[in-house]
């Protein structure tokens, strides 16, 4: 079932929902978003961007002051949430903690009008389908507080399916569950969506999570949508200096270019193309190479101040007295061992990338490849 | 082996101050709690078991006890109802004057239970200002059973609001929004999601609000009217007892009802723990 969400907007009018108590909080611009049928859309931003609120109209809890979404053909902008069809998978779980698994999946069965409920054979046996499905079904008879918090919100997900949802949604799904678990669940609630095709959109900050899982992404800050695009897009092509800085470690550079050249204390690069002025430009930690001599395109000393050889990469944090904050480059073992680093060392940074994110025209990228 | 077992219980111990703690603590309740108690067995003691059935089983007393635990068991069911709208009100709503609410739901408690009875007795007399208004439908309050109950109610109602209030503060908004996402309609999710969860408090309240107007005196006495066989209380007995000089039938009238409510207040704290085992997945 696809979702169309157009012109949706949220005031918070008055206290009591956590924010500020003076006057009027703008928690959603008017929104536009179109949900293809049995997509998996990740919604990603800090906290405060509006992301939850998005997700809890879309399901019914929290009503838009304007705007009107559809799923198919029917507008629901009117209907209660528990009409809508929807499935609503909560951070902490929102299990009925006096009840047992098996009554918990079952509950929105039983919940139904006594003329359409399904015989009780009918869901037991639906029941214990979607605990095969979340691999619980020798926990049929626990209660929640018996479970681990991975299987919790396993039982929540087959809760949430047992009506067969059109929509899914999932409010930080894994938020509350530690790492190993959360890549766990991650990779099994995609092979889930391939299988089961239902349509889904999903709360994150984490970016990681949003762009493993999702089709598209749609990272939003303060109440406004920054970019929907593909996680490759996404990562490649970011719209903005936000969804730049959001999405990775982001070093900076800011000086003064003239003639093409970027001055910074006894710091100089290369930068063909940008015109003269006060600039600030930005790259990422793997787009920074390093070397024992400077360059005549970049003369740029750093000294090692800590390294992390852990993974696939080295990580190395990089201080000068002509950089504000320190950088952080990521490097090869091979070039790791090659230059010997070692804290303290001083090297010569090589920028491969450099982007540009113009104020006055916020959705201009201009990457410099200087190499 | 003894020492041994001392010793290491002593190692084991983190949080400091458990002797002393514990020592005035058990000097108190001893003082409180058991040295009158004691005395009471202890008047009971002068007496023989016959003696003893024979003063509990006075008819008069025997009248008594039925209107004693009818009013209170009418003023414990109402204060369920009322006591647990009233907690919902006070933590799902917001609302100018919250706050004032909230401090006068303490009322009963701090008003001197005298002053709410003779209150009560002329509010609803046959020429108060509610009593006038019920009189023509032919509902009398004051001097009867209802006006008892009602006594009783107003004393005890703190007990369900302040046990519920807590609980019903802890429970997450998520869970009844969870209820709603899967179709259940308000009734069904309050009756099968939030009630379940509030049970425990709302039992223990409306026990203890139940057990406080088994021994309610002050505030039952100036509405009762104190008529023999239909209004009079057992708390008014023992009163009435005390009053002869008969120490000893007033003891014994006490002791039923100390054994009542010690019986109730030993049920619900049994039954209690073997539901919140539950809910915390059988590990106590």
């Amino acid at each position: 079932m696809s979702i169309r969400i157009s012109q949706i907007d949220k005031t918070y009018g008055n206290k009591g929902h956590g924010r500020k108590d003076d006057g009027r909080t703008r928690a959603l611009e008017p929104i536009d978003l179109d949900i293809q049928d049995g997509e998996l859309i990740g919604l990603l931003g800090p906290s405060g961007s509006g992301k939850t609120t998005l997700l809890r109209i879309v399901a019914g809890l929290e009503q838009a002051d304007g705007g009107s979404i559809h799923f198919g053909e029917r507008d629901v902008t009117h209907v209660h949430v528990r009409d809508r069809r929807i499935g609503f998978v909560f951070q902490h779980y929102a299990l009925f903690r006096h009840m047992n698994v098996f009554d918990n999946v079952a509950f929105g069965l039983t919940a139904m009008p006594r003329a359409q409920r399904p015989s009780s054979g009918e869901i037991r046996n639906r029941v214990m389908q979607l605990l095969e499905m979340v691999r619980l079904q020798d926990f049929a008879e626990r209660f929640p507080a018996q479970l681990s918090g991975g299987q919790q919100q396993r039982v929540s997900l087959a809760r949430a399916l047992a009506l067969k949802p059109d929509v899914l949604l999932l409010d930080e799904p894994f938020g509350a569950l530690d790492a190993k678990v959360r890549q766990e669940l991650r990779r099994w609630l995609r092979h889930l969506h391939e299988e089961l095709h239902f349509t889904s959109l999903f709360v994150t900050h984490d970016q990681e999570e949003a762009l493993e899982l999702s089709d598209r992404v749609v990272v939003m800050s303060n109440g406004r949508v920054e970019q929907i695009a593909t996680p490759d897009t996404l990562y490649r092509q970011p719209a903005n200096r936000f969804v730049f800085e959001f999405l990775g470690d982001v070093n900076r550079l800011e000086g003064d270019i003239e003639e093409e050249v970027l001055t910074c204390g006894n710091a100089r690069v290369a930068v063909p193309g940008v015109e003269n002025g006060r600039q600030e430009l930005l790259l990422r930690p793997h787009e920074i190479r390093l070397d024992e001599q400077p360059s005549p395109r970049a003369h740029l000393p750093v000294s090692v101040t800590a390294v992390v050889p852990v993974g696939a990469e080295v990580r190395i944090e990089l201080e000068a007295d002509w950089l504000g904050e320190p950088w952080l480059a990521t490097i090869s073992h091979a070039d790791f061992e090659r230059l010997a680093i070692t804290r303290g060392k001083r090297l010569y940074a090589q920028p491969s990338r450099l982007h540009r994110f113009d104020t006055t025209r916020p959705q201009t990228l201009a990457p410099l490849s200087v190499s | 082996m003894i020492a041994q077992a001392l010793t290491r219980r002593r190692e084991r111990r983190v949080l400091p101050g458990f002797g002393l703690s514990l020592g005035i603590s058990l000097t108190f309740v001893s003082l409180i709690l058991l040295l009158p108690l004691t005395s009471l067995v202890g008047q009971l003691s002068q007496l023989s078991w016959s003696q003893y059935w024979f003063l509990i089983t006075d008819p008069r007393l025997l009248a008594s006890y039925t209107v004693t635990l009818l009013a209170a068991a009418v003023a414990a069911l109402f204060n369920a109802v009322f006591g647990l709208l009233m907690a919902w009100v006070l933590v799902r709503y917001e609302f100018p004057g919250k706050r004032l609410v909230d401090a006068l739901m303490d009322l009963p408690f701090a008003l001197p239970t005298a002053v709410a009875g003779i209150t009560l007795a002329t509010l609803y007399s046959s020429n108060g200002w509610i009593g006038r208004l019920l009189e023509p439908l032919g509902i009398s309050v004051s001097y009867t059973w209802i006006g008892i109950a009602l006594a009783m109610a107003f004393t005890s109602i703190p007990f369900v609001v302040r046990t519920v209030q807590p609980v019903l503060e802890d429970l997450p908004a998520e869970v009844d929004e969870a209820a709603m996402t899967l179709g259940a309609s308000d009734g069904l999710a309050f009756h099968r999601v939030i009630l379940p969860y509030l049970w425990p408090a709302l039992v223990t309240g409306t026990g203890l609000a139940f057990v406080r107007s088994l021994g309610e005196f002050g505030a039952v006495i100036f509405i009762a009217g104190g008529k023999p066989y239909e209004t009079e209380i057992t708390s008014l007995m023992i009163f009435v007892k005390l009053q002869e000089y008969d120490y000893a039938g007033a003891s014994a009238v006490a002791s039923i009802v100390l054994a009542t409510s010690l019986l109730l207040l030993l049920a619900i704290n049994l039954w209690q723990g073997r539901f919140i085992k539950r809910l915390h997945g059988g590990r106590g």
